[in-house]
């Protein structure tokens, strides 16, 4: 499902060179759950904008779904987001004063669905996630973990090979967050990938699989 | 690729989102539009008019006009001099009558203050023959126009046009009462039909008195102002433009067409300049007004930039969630069309509103084209996007990661 083989990620900022990942491989197979667990400035975001065709490697190569990512376009790139990456942010991201049915169909306008599936896909996630109620709700009329609820189903509309997400329950109170770890492992079930960067080991202990990483490498990579 | 029609529902409901700042970008645009059409459909309409009343009067009328001097093909200026006098109106009529001309009507006007009980005005004093009534077809509306004796013996009448009749004696019939004009009093004996004249020069605000009248008695001049000639045919313009010019240089003793103290214009000349005056007019009041367009775009554009820094996060996630490079710039193009054609429409409206309400307060013609409302609309949409476009394509060539970073 994923391959990933001597990421390294070099950024330079005024001639001075600061190595944010370093030859990094690793492989995630599909219907696994993984954390990626690292202190801050350990590379980690680096490495889930690489994983999410966000950015791009300095060397080394990404194989997602069979597909090197490398070589590719903007607009290729966009359609691999669309397509095989689900997005879950720590700020949710939602679009302001849209509603959650409005967000949730948001990727799968970009993949040129019409709109009768559009409504019927965004409808059964939500359903799934538990907000069937708060369909014409806007962003800002749910809670941090309904907006979270509502970027998960976001997240699932496309099918997508892998779920990426962010610190998820970052800005949300721990009753909420279990819930969200709830639908994650439910997800899992299911056999949907799950790919979950945090820094806190409670939450990173609902993942099958833990990779270390500080510095830019991997420390430690182990079944939980 | 979302289909358009969904973008601009989107659009619109974004826009609306933000009433005062879509508002005060659109006033921009509503102003540039409003002017411009309000300004070229005034331009537009006076030239008509103008023509109109030039072409009104057939085509094969000829002016003649004293000038200082006319050098090296550069007209001298117009009305200038003293040069022309009744000898050379008669000697026109006498050379020339049996083969080109049909009438000559020599001519002399002045602005005057003019008296009448408690109401005054200033108009144009023309001091006529009674040919000029037929040659200018001026026909009356009551009493009778000025008569070969009261030019003869110098009688103290007047005619007046129907516009300066109304100033000077409201609703009451003028006919049997006297005005002042310069020290002399005359006597009303007609008032013209109207002519639906605009402008200067506009022969429904005249007053005629018999030629001698004004030269010896008003004025105290010798020389005439013009003399209007009316030709036997269309065809014969040219030739008659020429033989009148040969005519007039020996009158005057001179022996070159280069030293002529005087201008021959027909009526297709004076149209011709008449127009060119008013189309640069036309085009230099649609300039400014096209200025305050330009101004509208650039406060669009600058809306839109702030609308993408704004929404710089919101753009890293559609990018993250999928979307391309084109579909951004499509939805923020849409964004700022909807702006400039919305601005466009408003704009209009108010243009045309404008210039009916300035056509009848300040009596000028107006003439809304079809052609500068189509105008107005493919120029603002236009606007919407050579304005838009900077902004739409700065908001695509955002990196996803770093808009997602923005705060």
């Amino acid at each position: 499902m994923i391959k990933a083989s001597k990421l390294t990620k070099i950024y330079k900022l005024e001639e001075v060179e600061t190595v944010a990942l370093s030859e990094v491989s690793f492989e995630i197979k599909k219907g696994e759950f993984v954390a990626i667990m690292g202190p801050s400035g350990s590379g980690k975001s680096t490495l889930m904008h690489i994983l999410g065709a966000l950015d791009l490697p300095t060397s080394g190569d990404y194989i997602l779904d069979g597909e090197s990512i490398l070589n590719l376009n903007e607009d290729q790139l966009a359609d691999i987001r669309n397509r095989k990456i689900g997005f879950i942010f720590q700020s949710y991201n939602l679009l302001p004063r849209t509603t959650a049915l409005q967000n949730v169909m948001l990727p799968m306008s970009y993949a040129g669905i019409v709109k009768e599936k559009r409504l019927e896909t965004a409808k059964k996630y939500l359903e799934m996630v538990g907000l069937s109620n708060r369909l014409n709700h806007t962003t800002n009329q749910l809670s941090g973990g309904q907006q979270q609820r509502v970027a998960i189903a976001r997240a699932l509309v496309m099918n997508p090979a892998i779920l990426l997400a962010d610190e998820p329950t970052g800005n949300i109170a721990s009753t909420q967050a279990n819930e969200i770890m709830k639908i994650f492992e439910d997800l899992n079930k299911q056999g949907h990938t799950i790919i979950m960067i945090t820094h806190e080991a409670d939450i990173a202990n609902n993942a099958k699989r833990i990779i270390h990483i500080r510095d830019g490498k991997i420390e430690k990579d182990e079944k939980n | 690729m979302q289909d358009i029609f969904e973008i601009i529902i989107e659009s619109l409901r974004i826009l609306t989102l933000n009433k005062m700042r879509t508002g005060l970008a659109i006033l921009g645009i509503v102003i540039g539009i409003g002017s411009v059409i309000t300004l070229i459909s005034l331009g537009q309409g006076s030239q008509k008019s103008i023509e109109a009343q030039i072409q009104s009067l057939g085509s094969n009328l000829l002016t003649v006009s004293p000038a200082r001097q006319s050098s090296g093909g550069v007209m001298g200026q117009f009305g200038g001099g003293t040069s022309l006098v009744l000898a050379d109106a008669k000697a026109i009529e006498d050379k020339l009558s049996e083969t080109l001309v049909n009438k000559v009507s020599p001519e002399y006007s002045s602005r005057s203050q003019v008296v009448a009980g408690r109401n005054n005005t200033n108009v144009l004093v023309i001091g006529v023959y009674p040919q000029y009534s037929e040659i200018k077809k001026i026909s009356m509306e009551k009493g009778v126009f000025i008569s070969e004796r009261d030019v003869a013996s110098m009688t103290k009448v007047a005619v007046l046009g129907p516009t300066t009749a109304e100033d000077l004696f409201e609703d009451k019939n003028p006919i049997g009462k006297t005005i002042k004009v310069g020290n002399q009093s005359l006597r009303i004996i007609g008032v013209t039909a109207s002519k639906g004249g605009t402008g200067f020069n506009n022969p429904d605000d005249m007053i005629y008195v018999p030629l001698t009248t004004a030269q010896k008695q008003i004025f105290g001049k010798t020389n005439l102002t013009s003399i209007s000639i009316e030709a036997k045919s269309e065809e014969v313009m040219v030739q008659a433009q020429d033989e009148i010019g040969y005519l007039l240089l020996s009158q005057h003793k001179l022996n070159s067409p280069t030293e002529a103290d005087f201008i021959i214009m027909s009526q297709s000349d004076l149209s011709n300049t008449v127009s060119q005056v008013t189309g640069t007019l036309t085009a230099l009041l649609g300039g400014i007004a096209a200025i305050s367009l330009l101004v509208g775009g650039i406060g669009i554009m600058n809306i839109m930039l702030v609308t993408v820094t704004e929404r710089t996060r919101e753009i890293g996630l559609r990018k993250a969630l999928g979307a391309k490079k084109k579909t951004i710039i499509t939805q923020f193009l849409i964004e700022s069309i909807l702006l400039t054609f919305t601005g466009g429409i408003i704009g209009m409206i108010f243009g045309i509103a404008a210039s009916l309400l300035i056509s009848k307060i300040m009596n000028i013609a107006s003439a809304i084209s079809l052609s500068s409302i189509i105008l107005a609309i493919g120029v603002s949409s236009l606007i919407g996007i050579i304005f838009g476009l900077y902004p739409a394509r700065k908001a695509a060539n955002l990196q996803p990661i770093e808009a997602l970073r923005y705060e």
